[in-house]
């Protein structure tokens, strides 16, 4: 029962090891005798083991022998500074609270404005655009693709007409804005500043964020159109061209959140997340950009899972990799450049279909983790989110959350309230370490796209996901409402989006046809056709395309042509 | 002679491209002894008739969270019928809301699977359904 030998931690990438055993000081060996084997005689311990979510064991106590060699001044640090275990800002949320930023969008491009205005009007204090599946796949409206789809998982956006109403009455240069677009995240930015330009916005000033992150498409969430060069090349082209006119806008927000719900561990996520953004500056670099011009205006996005303390040390140990790498691999001088921002929205494979107000408890819990780990935007699931899209009813709820926690519980009153914790700071150097094995695995395939290429993270993920599933099945993990405290349900009233939107929007489309010009629309997309079999940065002709309203259709159509399209080799 | 294995086509109709709940049910159904084809992503129900014409299934198993199941689920039931495929046994998994589910039954859908549903229980039920 008790550990008398002597060890270090060592690396646990897949917790299916016991928690290592590590050095007990005398008084530790004293209370294990005299107070901890009397209460294990009388009751023990509810399971054999602990573990996280993700399955890393968590020993019954953590004291500093757990963190031998750490050093405050080297592994802490202070808030603002490296290695920002501690956050990227000196006073977090004392000085500013994180952006409080939901994922919205449904319908037609009025329904969805409607939504962005009412959270505005509460208090949400940025924006954050969901798409559809046709417009998400680069297909109009009308698309015989697209029927059953349209307006149904996001706003329906074929074109800048689209997106003028999207954003009607909504001023870009005083709200910030996400866009939560991937294949043709060039296009829709494209639309979003030309929707700028004709309001007046400064581009210089405009700020937001375009997910813009195709790696994680291949990895997990699927949403790819092109082939990986190609499509990299796209990506490349918003950073130069960010970099020159939108300073203040985020042209990417490397993605782990999809990567998790598809159901990779947390080191996993934190892992391939990170390597991502290491490709992404690698393409960067070749492409001949200043590290440290381009890299500040990189941002990411993790998920906000249930194992509380896993996430918050998740969120610390990304900060620490993010700096080391920027410094040791690309030799990056600007503090900009280190200090790594990011958005977390709350787990949504982890709300339940069954009792849905429990997922209310669980989002809250989230956002708590968040907050603690140093998040700069959240965005909060709603309740109903097993069913459907949010009701304005469970969005508000949702909004609240952050707003009491935030106003409420008091953990905004200082900086990293957790650092110090003998228990966060060994899980951060452990979710470290675990991350570190994998980011040096994918360096050895040459890098996350050779990793790709061989299906190594889709095998990962898919694994952890089966394994995680068998526990659910075996009552090993215990899903309150679903496994355990099951109860005879109440049907809840839900969003329904019906066929309506897609009538709406193929009339607009035939109108938008019928107004513009088809031969001015034409020269332009020839322009690009031919600009995108050279090597010009495609943002100029792909702004001059959709100011002709050329549809997305009609641009992604012109870029298949040119960069075909790819399948991926399913991994079950 | 060997009992003949369950055939299952696994399939991703429509655009959305979230397979994690496919992949898992593919290799569960593999685990309990089915023979199965998963048609990878954003497939038609003319392509999925066809996979399940041609790979001669007993059951299909559609996953669908993009909400666009009131369009592809008809179009697949009724090339399945035009197809002569009226033995195969159709299930649907992902995001259905309660009030649409009378409907996919009564089109010929034998079950839907919430989220929440074990493995065992959809390899429980293919096993009683088609009695072996």
């Amino acid at each position: 029962m008790s550990d008398k030998v002597k060890g270090t931690t060592t690396t646990i990438t897949t917790g299916d090891a016991p928690a290592p055993s590590r050095e007990l000081s005398a008084q530790e060996r004293a209370w294990e005798e005299n107070t901890l084997r009397p209460t294990l005689e009388k009751s023990p311990e509810r399971q054999k083991e602990f573990t996280t979510i993700s399955g890393y064991p968590i020993r019954r106590l953590y004291t500093p022998a757990d963190l031998p060699g750490w050093d405050p001044n080297r592994d802490l640090g202070y808030p603002g500074e490296p290695p920002y275990t501690r956050g990227i800002h000196s006073t977090m949320h004392r000085g500013r609270l994180w952006t409080m930023r939901q994922f919205a969008g449904f319908g037609t491009a009025e329904d969805t404005n409607q939504r962005f205005r009412y959270l505005l009007a509460q208090g949400q204090t940025g924006l954050s655009t969901a798409f559809d599946l046709p417009t998400l796949m680069g297909y109009d409206s009308d698309h015989p693709l697209s029927e059953g789809e349209v307006g149904k998982c996001g706003v329906a956006i074929s074109s800048l007409a689209d997106m003028e109403v999207l954003f009607d009455k909504i001023p870009l240069a005083n709200v910030t804005t996400s866009m939560t677009i991937n294949s043709p995240a060039a296009v829709i930015w494209a639309m979003y500043l030309a929707v700028a330009e004709q309001q007046g916005a400064d581009w210089k000033k405009l700020s937001g964020t375009l997910q813009n992150d195709i790696l994680k498409e291949y990895i997990a969430q699927k949403e790819y159109i092109y082939p990986p060069e190609p499509s990299m090349r796209l990506v490349i082209d918003t950073f130069e061209f960010g970099v020159k006119n939108t300073p203040k806008f985020n042209p990417i927000s490397i993605s782990g959140y999809h990567i998790r719900e598809a159901g990779s561990t947390a080191i996993q996520e934190l892992a391939f997340t990170l390597r991502d953004g290491m490709e992404y500056v690698e393409y960067g670099m070749r492409r001949g950009l200043d590290v440290d011009q381009f890299v500040p205006q990189l941002s990411f996005f993790f998920n906000a899972h249930n194992d509380f303390f896993e996430e918050i040390a998740k969120y610390r140990a990304a900060r620490r990799i993010w700096h080391k790498a920027m410094v040791e691999r690309y030799g990056a001088k600007n503090p900009r450049t280190w200090a790594l921002r990011f958005h977390t929205q709350t787990a949504g494979c982890s709300l339940t279909a069954q009792q849905p107000y429990n997922n209310v408890v669980r989002t809250a819990l989230q956002a708590m983790a968040a907050v603690l780990g140093g998040t700069q935007s959240l965005h909060t699931n709603s309740l109903d989110e097993a069913w459907a899209l949010p009701t304005e009813f469970a969005a508000t709820i949702a909004l609240r959350t952050q707003q009491i926690i935030a106003h409420e519980t008091g953990v905004t009153n200082t900086v990293d309230p957790l650092g110090g914790s003998y228990f966060v700071e060994t899980l951060t150097n452990e979710v470290e370490r675990g991350a570190w094995d994998y980011i040096e695995k994918i360096d050895a395939m040459g890098g996350m796209v050779p990793a790709i290429e061989r299906s190594y993270p889709q095998r990962e993920i898919a694994e952890a996901s089966y394994k995680y599933q068998v526990a659910v099945d075996k009552k090993e993990k215990i899903i309150v409402g679903v496994n355990d405290y099951v109860a005879p349900e109440k049907r809840l009233d839900i969003l329904q989006i019906d066929e309506s939107v897609a009538r709406r929007q193929a009339e607009r489309l035939s109108k938008l046809r019928a107004d513009r010009s088809k031969a001015e629309v034409d020269r332009r997309l020839n322009a690009l056709r031919k600009a995108a079999e050279g090597k010009d940065n495609l943002m100029p002709f792909l702004f001059d395309a959709v100011k002709s309203y050329a549809t997305v259709g009609e641009i992604c159509d012109a870029l298949r042509q040119v960069f075909g399209t790819y399948e991926e080799v399913a991994i079950t | 002679m060997p009992e003949k294995k369950i055939r299952v086509l696994i399939a991703k109709p429509g655009l959305d491209g979230h397979d994690r709940g496919a992949k898992i049910i593919a290799r569960a159904l593999r685990d309990a002894g089915m023979e199965v084809i998963y048609t990878g992503l954003r497939q038609t129900p003319e392509m999925i008739a066809s996979a399940a014409v041609q790979e001669d299934v007993d059951v299909i198993g559609l996953s669908i969270l993009s909400g666009a199941h009131n369009t592809i689920c008809p179009q697949l039931m009724t090339l399945l019928r035009e197809k002569g495929m009226n033995d195969v046994t159709v299930l649907v998994g992902g995001i259905i809301p309660e009030a649409d589910i009378p409907a996919m039954k009564q089109s010929g859908i034998a079950e839907i699977f919430l989220p929440g549903t074990s493995t065992q229980d959809i390899v429980t039920f293919i096993h009683k359904r088609l009695a072996r």
